[in-house]
Order: structure tokens, then C-alpha cells, then sequence
């Protein structure tokens, strides 16, 4: 078990990057620590160097820059084999011709164990993954979710794994799998308390599994948090429009001379104050859709269709060529025609090129 | 009351077909059966004889003696080639211009025909004036192929491993590059050694074109005919007298159609019995 801490870390695939060239690099200017013991996520488009960040941590890669701290051990000159790490990867990584108990002994038989510890702790992972019945059967005639769950126990049976790191690894589960295996995860990291970090495109997956998530984007952290505060506060337009559903409305807004943001005019009462540093930048409004309701008077809006998703109905109201969503909880009546829209000051923010303006 | 049409046209349309395996597979075959069982002096006169031809072949010690040559063969060239093959493949590089080169000279041997490789082989063993032959008598060896059954066995084996293991290492590269970069991952992580990822990995993954390798490596080795016969042609004496040169004595050079066409459909079943045999062992785990 350990605290992982990435310091100054920057990678890229190609044999001479250009430090000044952000394309030339997979990932720029890291500075991570996640704690031990806790469930970590790493959330962001396809491409955006999550990846490649799970891999310097593994060692798979060695990074073009920086320092990989396990506590306080500098890994970064070790192989993956040295590091204590486990991994779980996309598609579920089995050896074919043994059985699910020789799969799981694996890791440990390949470190010398003597074979009577080496049952008792493979029994025990086993019986913890549901896995008990099929020890004896080939690991190759078990299904998707089983081989990963076999992938899983590979990392659990070291006692000494510092951190077990996921990659995308529900992604060829069955769907009606995947909520099962999503459940068994959470339940397993309360019960073992390994660091754990998952990389995924799945925002469910990202906010259901951990205390804490990293959303990426071109090889940069946006933001990390919890996902309460990665839903309420989010720090740059990308987190905002690819965490939630529907993401947020962004409105391009203009701050007058008084230092009032406006959006086609109207004036919009925001939690940034610090506006001043803003102009000049291309500065958007951003509020979640929960956080917008009608209101007597405000923003006028054509209100155009409500989709119903449940508990909510989704309705989408425009102003000029901008249209903003907002939710109307079930039983409440849907509205129609010209309306007026408020947002709620404290979950309105200001972005100036991106990012949210304090 | 069917109110189908029959439209016997349809005939016509898959004609050209039946003709193609009438001409291509049935009718040579069935005259080869036909020849299994009759005797001819000539003058196309016919006289049934049964089986006998059968019962010649079969307790014939000269058929027996060749089989064995033969089996011999195909076991040595087997044994090396496979194992040659594979580790070829594992040490040839994963990326960059190596690649080509390699693949290229892999392939080279494979492009040269028969008799021409019988040929090089011919003059590069000659004990007088060939690299091989002339290296090795130099360095104290006597060796003379055409002389020496021993001698001509090793020519012949080095022959058709510096043939085919090419065939080998193809099909083996090709396994291993199809193995996707998480099982190497995986087991670096999981601390295997390289025997380790040898035999749990890259193994298991090879076997489905490690078993289309052996089988065609037998079956050609098997019916080795136009190497060898530029080679050696059976000698010296018989020692290097394969089944197909021995068959192709008895039916060109004595004439004797009837023994030769009865051996001809021995040798293809015990072909199809190997075969069947092969597939049948390399595929057992599957179906269990």
C-alpha cells in the first residue's frame, strides 16, 4: 500500500519533443498525489492521456520527465514487475491454458512463494470474488466478467501490491454485467483498502466508483475532486459539459465597465468576482441545467421542447441563436411559450477561456 | 398437386464445375485405381488381379525400407524445423526497418524452385570443389554425400531445413505479432520470467499456427521428390531412397504400372492417416 505522488511529469511518445510544442507531448506538466488507500478515477475523452498516465504509474512507460514517488521511493527507474503495482487491463488478460487457481497463483508462484501460502491466499481472494466454484475449471471457458474478475484477483493475492490500477475494464462487460462487477469493485476496495485507480470515458463509472476524480484533457488535469465538487463547482468549461446530463449551458458573455457580466445584455448575478483579469479573454457564462428556473422576470426565452428523462423532463428553452437547457422535476407542469429564465447565483460561474474565474 | 416448375437447365450451370473435378481429381485417381488392380503387358490388354498388388507393396521389404526412410526423414526435419522456426521468430526484432530485412530474407528461400535449390545444394556439398563439401574436408572431415550414406542424409536434411524453416518462422512471427501488448504487460506485472511468458503466453497463442506449420511441414516433407532426386537421386545406394523416389523407380523406371498405382493409394492414405492423426492429437484440447 502506498501514496502515490507524480511530480513535474511530462511524456511523449515521439524521440525528440519540442518543449515548446503542447502536440509533440501525451502528457504535460503533472503534479498528482493520490492518498493511500483511497478509490481514485482518471476521467476524460478518448486520447486524452489518461492512459498513458496509468502506465508511467505502472511503469509500463517510463516518463520523458519527471519523478514517480511510491510514499516516499523514488520508482521511477523500476520496472512494473518491482513496483508492486497490479493492473486490470481493457480486455481481460487470462493464461489460456491453466486453470482459474493457477491464474491467480501466478503473480505469487512467480515470486517464490511456498505453495501452502500461496492456497491459502488464493482460496481466500477466490471465495472474496465469488470465484470458489470455478478454481479448478480452465480459465479460458469463463466469461468476460469472469476473466476480469480473474485479472482483479491476479493484483488482490499480493499482499504487498502498492496499487491496483484499472483500465477501462468494464468495457467489454455486458451491460447488465457491468453494474454488478461496478458493485463488487466498490464493495472490494472497502474491504481491502488498496489504493485504487480506475481510468475510464464513463463519467458513471468515474463518479460511482471513487472518492476523488481527475478529469483529463489533452493531456492535462482539469480539475480534480470529489464528484460533488466536480458537479457543482467545476473548473473549466470541459468538466462542465462532459460531467452531468445534460452538461452545462455556456453562454458568451461580455463584462461591462461596472464589472457586471452580461449575456446578450442582461445582466447575470455570479458566484465569480475577480472579473477584472477576464477581459480581453473570451468569457462564457456557464450554469448547470439544474441550477435554471423559470422565473417573472429574467432572461426571455422561446421555450422550444421538453424531453421527459424520468425524474426530470428536460426542456429546452432558447434565446436568439442560444439555447438554454434546463430540468423541471415530474410533476410539475411543462412549460411552454415565452418564459423567463433565472440562474442561481452561487452555481453560476464566469469562464474566461476556459476556465472558471474566481 | 405441386405447381413448381422443374427447370433441369440448372444442369448446365454447374457443369463446368463437375468437368474442372471431373478432370482434375476424379478421373486421374479412378485410373490410378483402376491400374491398383490389373496387370499389363502392353498393347493395352488388361488383366484384373485384385488385390494383389496390395499384398505385393505391403510385404515388400523394399516398400518397408523406404516408408522408414521416409518416416526418419520427416521426423529429423520436423524436430528441427519447429523448434528452429519458433525461435527465430521470437528473436526476429518487433519494429523498425529490421523487420523488412528479415521478413525479406525469410522469404527468399522460399521463392527459389525445387530443382534449382537441389541444384545449389548438389555443388555447394561437393567434396572437391563445393563451399561446403571442399570447408569441411578441409577442416579434417571426410565427407563425401555422394558416398556416404551419413553424409548424404546430412546434406539432405540441411538442404530442406535451410528450405522450409522459413515457412516456419512466417507462420510463427505472425502468431506472435497477433498477441496483443496487455498479455506482456499483464505478465511483466505479474513478474513472469521470459521462459515463464514463453510457456504461458506466447505458447498457447502459437499452437493454432503451430499446427498448421507442422502439418504442411509434414506433408511436404513427406513427399519430398524433386530436391532430393537432384540431390542425391536415392543414393548413394538406396540410403536416401524416399517413398516418391522409390515410386517413381518402380512406375518410370520398371514400368511396373500396377505395384506403382497400388503403392501410390498406400502412400496417400498413410499421408491422410498422418495428417488426420496430427490434427487430431493438436486439437484434443479444445474439445475436452
Amino acid at each position: 500500500m502506498a501514496r502515490i505522488r507524480l511530480e513535474q511529469m511530462r511524456h511523449s511518445y515521439r524521440p525528440q519533443p519540442r518543449a515548446e510544442v503542447d502536440a509533440d507531448w501525451a502528457l504535460r506538466d503533472l503534479d498528482v498525489e493520490w492518498a493511500d488507500g483511497g478509490a481514485f478515477a482518471l476521467l476524460g475523452p478518448s486520447g486524452c492521456g489518461k492512459t498513458t498516465l496509468l502506465s508511467l504509474v505502472s511503469g509500463l512507460l517510463k516518463p520523458t520527465h519527471g519523478r514517480v514517488h511510491f510514499d516516499d521511493r523514488d520508482v521511477t527507474a523500476l520496472e512494473p514487475g518491482q513496483r508492486n503495482i497490479a493492473q486490470v487491463f481493457q480486455f481481460p488478460v487470462v493464461y489460456d491454458t491453466m486453470t482459474v487457481f493457477d491464474n491467480l497463483a501466478f503473480p505469487l508462484r512467480n515470486r517464490g512463494l511456498g505453495e501452502a501460502e500461496v492456497r491459502t491466499r488464493v482460496t481466500e481472494i477466490a471465495e472474496m470474488l465469488d470465484l470458489g466454484a470455478a478454481l479448478g475449471q480452465r480459465a479460458s471457458g469463463l466469461t468476460a466478467d469472469g476473466k476480469q474478475k480473474i485479472s482483479l484477483g491476479r493484483g488482490l493475492v499480493r499482499s504487498d501490491v502498492a496499487a491496483i490500477l484499472f483500465d477501462e475494464p468494464l468495457t467489454v462487460i455486458d451491460p447488465h454485467l457491468k453494474w454488478r462487477l461496478r458493485s463488487k469493485l466498490k464493495e472490494l476496495h472497502q474491504r481491502v483498502r488498496r489504493t485504487m485507480i480506475y481510468v475510464t470515458h464513463d463519467q458513471t463509472e468515474a463518479l460511482t466508483f471513487a472518492d476523488q476524480v481527475l478529469v483529463m484533457l489533452e493531456g492535462q488535469v482539469v480539475q480534480s475532486g470529489t464528484p460533488v465538487e466536480l458537479f457543482e463547482r467545476p473548473a473549466h468549461t470541459f468538466v462542465g459539459h462532459f460531467i452531468g446530463s445534460p452538461g452545462m449551458n455556456l453562454l458568451p458573455c461580455e463584462i461591462d465597465a461596472a464589472g457586471v457580466p452580461r449575456f446578450a445584455g442582461h445582466a447575470v448575478a455570479t458566484a465569480s468576482r475577480e472579473l477584472s483579469g477576464a477581459r480581453g479573454k473570451r468569457t462564457e457564462i456557464g450554469v448547470r441545467p439544474e441550477f435554471v428556473r423559470l422565473a417573472g422576470e429574467g432572461i426571455p426565452v422561446q421555450i422550444e421542447r421538453a424531453a421527459d428523462s424520468g425524474r426530470f423532463h428536460i426542456v429546452d428553452a432558447r434565446h436568439g441563436e442560444h439555447l438554454i437547457k434546463l430540468l423541471v422535476a415530474e410533476g410539475q407542469p411543462v412549460p411552454e411559450g415565452q418564459r423567463h429564465l433565472a440562474f442561481d447565483p452561487q452555481h453560476t460561474r464566469v469562464y474566461a477561456d476556459g476556465w472558471a474565474v474566481a | 398437386m405441386s405447381t413448381r416448375t422443374h427447370n433441369q437447365k440448372a444442369w448446365w450451370l454447374v457443369l463446368p464445375v463437375v468437368l474442372l473435378v471431373a478432370f482434375n481429381a476424379v478421373i486421374p485417381l479412378m485410373a490410378v485405381v483402376n491400374y491398383s488392380v490389373q496387370e499389363t503387358f502392353g498393347n493395352n490388354e488388361f488383366f484384373f488381379e485384385g488385390v494383389r498388388w496390395f499384398q505385393q507393396v505391403m510385404q515388400s521389404a523394399r516398400f518397408r525400407e523406404a516408408l522408414q526412410r521416409q518416416l526418419l526423414f520427416t521426423g529429423i526435419v520436423l524436430a528441427i524445423q519447429v523448434p528452429l522456426g519458433v525461435a527465430i521468430a521470437l528473436a526476429m526484432p518487433r519494429k523498425g526497418i529490421g523487420v523488412s530485412i528479415c521478413l525479406v530474407l525469410m522469404a527468399m528461400p522460399l521463392l527459389i524452385p525445387y530443382n534449382v535449390v537441389g541444384a545449389m545444394w548438389n555443388i555447394f556439398a561437393l567434396p572437391d570443389i563445393g563451399l561446403m563439401g571442399k570447408g569441411l574436408n578441409e577442416l579434417g572431415f571426410n565427407f563425401n554425400y555422394t558416398r556416404q550414406p551419413v553424409a548424404a542424409w546430412i546434406t539432405l536434411v540441411a538442404m530442406d531445413v535451410w528450405h522450409w524453416t522459413s515457412l516456419v518462422v512466417l507462420l510463427a512471427y505472425a502468431g506472435l505479432s497477433a498477441i496483443p501488448d496487455a498479455y506482456y504487460q499483464a505478465a511483466r506485472i505479474d513478474g513472469a520470467g521470459r521462459w515463464a511468458i514463453f510457456r504461458h503466453i506466447q505458447l498457447p497463442k502459437l499452437k493454432h499456427v503451430l499446427l498448421i506449420a507442422v502439418l504442411l511441414r509434414f506433408m511436404d516433407s513427406f513427399m519430398i521428390y524433386t530436391e532430393a532426386v537432384v540431390l542425391t537421386g536415392g543414393g548413394p545406394g538406396n540410403a536416401t531412397t524416399v517413398l516418391s523416389i522409390d515410386l517413381v523407380k518402380i512406375a518410370l523406371g520398371q514400368f511396373d504400372l500396377g505395384p506403382a498405382a497400388a503403392m501410390s493409394l498406400i502412400y496417400f492414405l498413410i499421408i491422410l492417416l498422418l495428417s488426420w492423426l496430427f490434427y487430431t492429437v493438436m486439437t484434443k484440447d479444445q474439445t475436452s
